[in-house]
């Protein structure tokens, strides 16, 4: 079986110890977290984990399994890319003189579709949302002018079915 | 107008009656020292055994969860205190044995700064339980205890440990008890779909060579009585593995043994040949199938289990049903024909003559003018207990002679470390098992090896006087790993041979009463006088030095490639 990338969705109670307890299941397995997110969802009270593994399928049903099992997790879900709308968010500290210096810099601001989120005397930070590819695209346009500071987030994703998990989570809503 | 106020030891030992504990194991210390404060205090209502060191009170808490079907309870100090627990509760883990851990923690105050006896056993221990959690406020500990009594015990059962900081332990706390029903985020039980089970029966009912194995989950769901009239009723050949061991008796004419490494030939064989596996209540480990290429790839695969993690983990099924295997049973008999598959029978039948021939007899009545086997050893008590006892084994040969030889007549009659193997088991469960269920007779079998793992225990033995039996098989090997060396390694038997002290002085040093048998002739008679006593006994067999447990699937080998010598 040919490895894959894989979103792993986690929905679960917010306990201390269960990042923990989630993360061993890949360390047991020896397999490489390639990025995790974890964040409120849309039911208060719940936290979605959302994990990015390159794997085989048959791992990441066993590792759901696992995972599932987890007395706190109240479900989890895996999905390959196409099943998904995904991002990454990026923030890019840029040397404020070269706003005005270099015009190039503006042109490429505004191709990326991505914007400034401040401007300080000696910084300006730029934000750009999007794919990986799009945000490695905007890097590499940066980087001959010079990235003071580059950080990446992990990655955010939705499905584009509906989640078996909907009506469940509807009835922990009312309660 | 504080009066109903207690503290939250106190708490703790409420928490523990109001679930039926009356029995716990443990070794104090420092952070913990509130709680057996309490232990003194309520002594009339909850017994406190002092084990001898901290693995001993989880090995003996799942002896008594085995032998019993409740919940165990196992109690410890900080740090190393704690971090003592770790082997017994990944063996409760990976045996699925319900098993409630709790261990005393520093002041919240002090967490996070290398307090004395401090560890993090939330974080070790994490990898190795079903649940676990650190108590710091008093107030929270009435609900995480429920929560952790049905965790532990509930769908597929595991340890839980509940870890409380030192002044949650003093503080009060207005204490009321409700006992834990259901979790939102926690599915004990899967909701069984008839469709499924019809699904199954179908298969069953067309299979013309159909083989039944079964595990743990037999007993562990309480489901033996269906479970044999489920057998009966499809005239299926029915084989254990080392867990589900006494949920069928031994002699049941449908019983075909032992799957797995040292299983039985006929079990393994047919295995490969079958055109139906029906799976219950058992995980396919790999001591079990062996190379999971060649594993019955031949036949529909049927897998009742209560775990959806276990489903498709190692092998594909054709049909699942998930559920609580009592239910499932309750729905799948009235769907089933009745059927005897005499032929199919015959072939088994066949093998076991062949197993008989070339391993067996040899091995339980020995003619070839060597020393005493472990084998006959087992016969010998099989014949003065009529397999009316509890049978605790430790890890290796032993242990495999154990369950290959053993003869059960009732279920919860075989504790033994499965899954982890783990060396120094039988003393301390042998306990649990014994105070667990006091009018049965408990016998433990434990190698010359893992018996210096834990025999500080013969002090709990001694001090509580729980009349348990104990053989060591005494081989002055590591016999298993030397089998190993012998057959895989070129005979280099690397760290295995063991000069081994006075065993049954150090057990009279004990005051237990003690034998040493040599002598073929000699062991009908101890074993007669061991199990006759109404004290604890300790007995030395000295058996052959090498001799081998077969039959035996090397390693990466398919179950039919399993080998008689």
């Amino acid at each position: 079986m040919e490895n894959k990338t894989f979103t792993i969705s986690v929905y679960s109670e917010n306990n201390v110890g269960l990042l923990n307890r989630i993360s061993g299941i890949f360390l047991k397995r020896h397999i490489n977290i390639l990025s995790l997110n974890v964040s409120e969802s849309e039911i208060e009270t719940v936290s979605r984990f959302i994990i990015v593994v390159d794997t085989t399928e048959k791992w990441v049903q066993n590792i759901v399994g696992q995972i599932e099992k987890q007395i706190e997790v109240i479900k989890a879900f895996y999905h390959v890319d196409e099943e998904t709308i995904f991002l990454e968010n990026a923030l890019f500290k840029i040397e404020s003189s070269l706003l005005f210096d270099e015009r190039q810099i503006q042109n490429i601001i505004k191709e990326s579709n991505s914007e400034i989120v401040t401007v300080a005397r000696d910084f300006f930070v730029i934000s750009k949302s999007g794919k990986r590819s799009e945000i490695e695209e905007l890097y590499s346009k940066l980087k001959p002018y010079g990235i003071m500071q580059f950080v990446r987030s992990g990655r955010i994703s939705i499905s584009k079915e509906k989640m078996e998990i909907s009506a469940l989570l509807e009835e922990l809503k009312q309660n | 107008m504080e009066t109903n106020k207690i503290s939250g030891a106190e708490a703790v030992i409420r928490c523990l009656l109001a679930e039926g504990v009356d029995l716990v194991y443990g070794y104090p210390g420092g952070a913990i020292m509130p709680v057996y404060d309490e232990l003194y205090k309520f002594k009339d209502e909850l017994h406190h055994v002092l084990v001898r060191h901290e693995q001993g009170a989880t090995h003996a808490a799942q002896g008594f969860a085995r032998a019993t079907g409740k919940v165990g309870v196992a109690i410890a100090t900080s740090g190393p205190g704690a971090t003592n627990l770790v082997t017994g509760i990944a063996d409760a883990q990976i045996d699925s044995t319900p098993m409630v851990c709790i261990t005393g923690q520093v002041g919240k105050h002090l967490l996070g700064s290398d307090a004395f006896q401090e560890t993090d056993i939330i974080g070790i221990s994490t990898p190795v339980t079903k649940w676990n959690y650190q108590i710091t406020e008093a107030s929270e500990i009435p609900e995480i205890m429920a929560k952790a009594f049905y965790i532990a015990r509930s769908g597929r059962p595991g340890p839980v440990l509940v870890d409380i900081t030192k002044n949650a332990q003093f503080d009060l706390l207005d204490f009321s008890y409700e006992k834990c029903t259901a979790i939102r985020s926690y599915v004990a039980v899967p909701k069984l779909k008839l469709k499924k089970v019809e699904e199954a029966a179908a298969i069953i009912n067309n299979a013309k060579k159909p083989l039944i194995v079964f595990g743990q989950g037999i007993i562990l769901g309480k489901a033996e009585e269906l479970f044999k009239a489920f057998v009966e009723k499809t005239g299926i050949p029915a084989a254990w593995t080392i867990l589900g061991l006494s949920a069928l008796p031994t002699d049941h004419p449908l019983n075909v043994g032992m799957l797995g490494m040292h299983g039985n030939y006929a079990p393994n064989i047919m295995t490969n040949e079958c055109d139906v596996l029906i799976a219950l209540g058992m995980r396919f480990d790999d001591r079990v199938t062996g190379n999971l290429e060649t594993y019955a790839k031949q036949a529909k695969v049927i897998h009742f289990d209560i775990d959806p993690a276990e489903i498709d983990k190692n092998v594909k099924t054709e049909v699942a049903v998930l559920g609580d295997v009592k239910e499932s049973l309750e729905a799948i008999l009235p769907l089933i024909a009745n059927k005897s598959h005499d032929d199919w029978h015959t072939k088994f039948k066949e093998l076991y003559k062949i197993e008989c021939e070339k391993v067996i007899n040899e091995e339980l009545a020995p003619t070839n003018g060597k020393g005493i086997s472990m084998g006959e050893t087992i016969e010998m008590i099989n014949k003065h207990s009529k397999g009316d006892a509890i049978m605790v084994s430790d890890v290796g040969q032993h242990q495999m002679f154990t369950c290959r030889y053993s003869k059960f007549n009732q279920s919860k009659s075989n504790v033994t470390s499965g899954g982890l193997g783990t060396m120094g088991f039988a003393l301390p469960a042998a306990i649990g098992a014994k105070m667990g269920m006091p009018d049965r007779e408990v016998v433990a079998i434990i190698g010359d090896g893992g018996f210096q793992m834990t025999i500080q225990e013969l002090g709990t033995i001694f001090q509580t006087k729980v009349p348990v039996k104990i053989v060591v098989l005494n081989n002055e090997f590591l016999g298993m790993v030397r089998q190993w060396q012998e057959l895989f390694f070129d005979r280099r038997y690397a760290s295995t041979e063991m000069t081994n002290p006075n065993f049954t002085a150090i057990a009279e040093g004990y005051y237990i009463k003690a034998k040493k048998v040599t002598k073929r002739e000699d062991l009908d008679a101890a074993v007669a006088e061991m199990l006759a006593s109404k004290e604890s006994y300790f007995l030395e067999v000295m058996v052959e030095k090498e001799n081998n447990v077969f039959p035996m699937i090397p390693t990466g080998a398919s179950v039919s490639d399993i080998r008689l010598s």
